[in-house]
């Protein structure tokens, strides 16, 4: 299972999605929204996906994951739009025979979910607003 | 030949359009279309950010030679998770 979705998230679903016999863990991460950042105090976020392409590369690291450490299943649901100080952006979870896989594979997800997946998040905060990751922050005004 | 552009987050906001579609010569590349795009639309290039190239869902490198009705996305610094 590999998602984008406007929907809170769920981390039951996905639990329930890599569960498997063969399984004697899961591991699951949950990325929340923090209400600081850099000094700034954060508001909330807003994500932007280019979907058709961002679910294209969570199944390919997904893949790649499965060609690296032992694993039964995985399932990643990333949320676009906004989302408020501590709710989930994004979680992942993972079975596998053995828990040093799940949790090396389920560490690799994310790491590798913040390099290539086309996906981008704006950061509200008190006084402006900037898109992570650029340096062209508009503050809405100077203080 | 015509070629479709979606752009995102801060190129997005930058255009002021989310997509747009663009004549461009046979045996144009991904870095010729970039350069038409910022003629029409300089705020584009206003302070550089790096890009990652993207045609029909995959990444692709800046001298990739465009066909008709593709579909491009210049990906500005990811963000997720």
């Amino acid at each position: 299972m590999f998602r984008v979705t406007d929907k809170a998230l769920n981390l039951q679903e996905l639990v329930d999605y890599v569960t498997d016999p063969q399984a004697g863990a899961i591991v699951t991460f949950i990325g929340t929204t923090r209400n600081q950042n850099e000094g700034r105090q954060v508001l909330s976020l807003d994500y932007e996906a280019y979907p058709e392409m961002a679910e294209k590369e969570l199944k390919r690291l997904g893949q790649e994951a499965g060609k690296r450490w032992n694993i039964q299943r995985m399932a990643i649901v990333h949320r676009v739009g906004r989302v408020e100080i501590t709710e989930p952006s994004v979680i992942i979870a993972v079975s596998a025979a053995h828990r040093d896989d799940a949790f090396q594979a389920c560490r690799f997800a994310i790491e590798e979910i913040k390099k290539t997946v086309p996906i981008w998040k704006k950061e509200v905060f008190e006084g402006g607003e900037v898109w992570i990751g650029t340096q062209s922050g508009q503050r809405f005004h100077q203080r | 030949m015509k070629v479709k552009v979606k752009l995102f987050a801060i190129l997005r906001e930058r255009a002021g359009a989310g997509e747009i579609t663009k004549e461009i010569g046979e045996g144009s590349t991904v870095i010729e279309l970039w350069e038409a795009l910022t003629r029409d639309y300089p705020k584009l290039a206003s302070a550089k950010i790096h890009l990652l190239y993207a045609v029909n869902q995959s990444y692709v490198t800046p001298d990739h030679v465009l066909r008709d009705r593709d579909e491009v996305v210049f990906v500005p610094p990811v963000s997720g998770g």
